[in-house]
């Protein structure tokens, strides 16, 4: 293995579960040329910073890319080290056996520019200033972001990707990579996506924005030169979004444990769970959602950077590929020469079924082969990671008959 | 092959595309993709099926019949395929316009409710028909619009649609000569091959 390679090391005596990745260590990638941004300004230099599982064949045939959302990053499988408590964001899906199997498939996953987890964003040195970019770090975007995992692809000696996978603005990557780079993909498989936002989910991404800069601490996006960040702005973010990822339903689970007891009298408690049995009749944390709230908020607020967040919430907004076509989006899938494998779920309401199946239509004006399934599920859009049963059957079935067409054709 | 199968990809040509309303789980379309090298797509709503239909690489959209196909396009398929659901559908008459406003060509098969078995028992007996042709009681059935071979002649002769070709073979899938003479009477399971006049 070349030294790019992540070294993934056999499990320890620590053992990991068998369908585990086990330990796996991220590799940097530098690249010298100059990135073009869709902005109109230049990247001269950038690292990406990258995780890969399981062997590339030797046909080169059997890679898959895997785009992270929002909040994402190269980390989806795996541990970095025996003591984490939580694998990589993606785990439920991608090791040995797993619907994404690293015993079959050699896959990729980084972390996007402009992100904060080691790929060149707000928070690396601008080598112009010797300064963190901090909001002087160019306005990225999806096609941007496409671009630079391309660089990539040809770095690891990849020239088709066997799948390009990616849930919600992952999906969206998806999309842009069937449009842009079609002889670079055999599958495409967009889950929990959107062609493009609606008003309402801006609006979301709006108040999440807000809430970031008019923090005190966030001083016009030069808080790192203040020693200081805009915790309580990205919590109240964080907090907001996490609202949007889950659905009601999902949140009376969640929140509910007491309506067993009270099923006979009230039928359910609708997740109304008391933080300490009794009310406060103060403004404190009365319900355990607001508890939880409050927790995802802190834990976010610790590990992400306030100007990573607000460029990725505009890389979603701004995403559209039909402005290149007059506002046709199926003229844009019509260079696609890949297979789309489409997933929603009934509960998401950030990006619901009927937006897949805009997409679906879409692809299908554009004489594309689909594949759609939406599979009922009480998660909301947080359902994407969940491991369901459906869900997860279906992506291993199509993934692995992929892997057999792929070799069938290569043959 | 089953007759019934053979008759239907006889009627299907080569390199076409065909979209398959009910697909099941892909046996058909997979069948037609190996011997006539078909673009196929198919509509199916049970999780089963589709989990069959994706694991054998058959594309497949999950989708509702009943509530249209107002997303396919006028002329974006060759053939649209129609087996053995027709008798299921909330507006069977509504889905073949659609059918052939989709398709060029239009396959269309259903149990013939015409055939003698089914007018003895309702004869002799005065109650809807059971048996293993048609399994379900009459209040506990997904099949809520069967049809007869002429029902469905005169359904075309109003739409005025155009029969290409029309066959009846019974449950085994069989035709015979006495069948092509009397198929409302002697056939089982009715296909049409249709176009729009």
């Amino acid at each position: 293995m070349s030294k790019q390679q992540v070294s993934q090391e056999t499990r320890t005596e620590h053992s990991f579960a068998a369908d585990s990745v086990g330990l796996v260590t991220p590799a940097l990638y530098h690249f010298d040329e100059p990135l073009e941004l869709r902005s109109g300004k230049t990247l001269n230099a950038y690292d990406l910073m990258v995780e890969t599982y399981g062997e590339l064949n030797a046909a080169r045939s059997n890679a898959i890319l895997i785009c992270h959302a929002l909040s994402g990053d190269h980390h989806a499988a795996g541990y970095h080290s025996v003591d984490d408590k939580k694998p990589g964001w993606w785990d439920s899906a991608i090791g040995p056996g797993k619907a994404i199997d690293t015993a079959k498939f050699f896959v990729v996953a980084l972390n996007n520019l402009g992100g904060c987890a080691g790929s060149t964003g707000p928070t690396s040195i601008d080598p112009a200033t010797g300064k963190p970019f901090g909001p002087d770090f160019p306005v990225v975007t999806v096609r941007d972001w496409v671009k630079s995992q391309h660089r990539l692809m040809q770095r690891l000696g990849i020239s088709k990707w066997a799948a390009v996978v990616g849930g919600s603005l992952g999906g969206m990557q998806v999309q842009r990579w069937a449009i842009s780079y079609p002889e670079c993909v055999a599958n495409a498989v967009c889950i929990a996506s959107a062609p493009k936002l609606s008003a309402q989910n801006i609006a979301f991404n709006e108040v999440a924005r807000y809430s970031i800069t008019s923090d005190p601490n966030f001083h016009d996006g030069r808080y790192l030169e203040h020693g200081t960040y805009p915790k309580q702005g990205l919590m109240l973010a964080r907090m907001v979004g996490h609202i949007t990822y889950l659905s009601d339903s999902a949140m009376r689970a969640k929140f509910g444990s007491a309506s067993a007891e009270l099923e006979s009298t009230t039928r359910g408690n609708l997740g109304r769970d008391l933080r300490s049995g009794k009310l406060s009749f103060g403004l404190n944390v009365d319900f355990e959602v607001e508890s939880y709230l409050h927790y995802q908020g802190e834990r976010f607020s610790a590990n992400f950077d306030a100007n990573s967040y607000l460029l990725m919430t505009k890389a979603l907004d701004y995403f559209d590929p039909s402005v290149d076509f007059g506002g046709d989006l199926a003229k844009a899938f019509e260079n696609s020469d890949c297979k789309f494998f489409l997933v929603s779920f009934s509960t998401d309401w950030r990006f619901p079924p009927e937006r897949s199946r805009e997409l679906v239509e879409t692809l299908l004006r554009a004489g594309r082969e689909v594949t759609y399934l939406e599979v009922e599920a009480d998660q909301g859009h947080d359902a994407f990671l969940m491991p369901l049963p459906r869900y997860v059957d279906a992506l291993r079935g199509y993934l692995n008959n992929a892997l057999e067409e792929t070799t069938r054709d290569a043959s | 092959m089953r007759p019934d199968q053979e008759i239907i990809q006889r009627w299907i040509t080569k390199d076409s595309r065909v979209l398959d309303l009910g697909c099941g789980d892909g046996t058909l379309l997979e069948n037609i993709r190996q011997t006539k090298n078909v673009r196929g797509i198919g509509l199916e709503i049970d999780a089963d099926k589709i989990q069959r239909c994706v694991e054998r690489g058959i594309n497949v959209i999950e989708q509702d019949l009943d509530k249209g196909l107002s997303n396919f396009q006028p002329d974006s398929f060759d053939t649209v395929l129609l087996a053995q659901t027709l008798q299921a559908l909330s507006h069977p008459d509504q889905l073949i316009d659609e059918m052939l406003r989709i398709g060029r060509r239009g396959i269309v098969t259903f149990p013939n409710f015409g055939n003698w078995k089914s007018r003895l028992y309702l004869s002799t007996k005065g109650r809807m028909p059971v048996s293993k042709f048609m399994p379900h009681a009459w209040y506990d059935t997904p099949n809520i619009h069967f049809c007869t071979v002429k029902d469905f002649d005169a359904l075309c002769a109003q739409k005025n649609i155009r029969i290409l070709e029309r066959r009846v073979v019974d449950l085994k899938h069989e035709g015979s000569v006495s069948m092509r003479l009397l198929p409302n009477l002697l056939g089982e399971i009715a296909l049409y091959h249709i176009a729009r006049g």
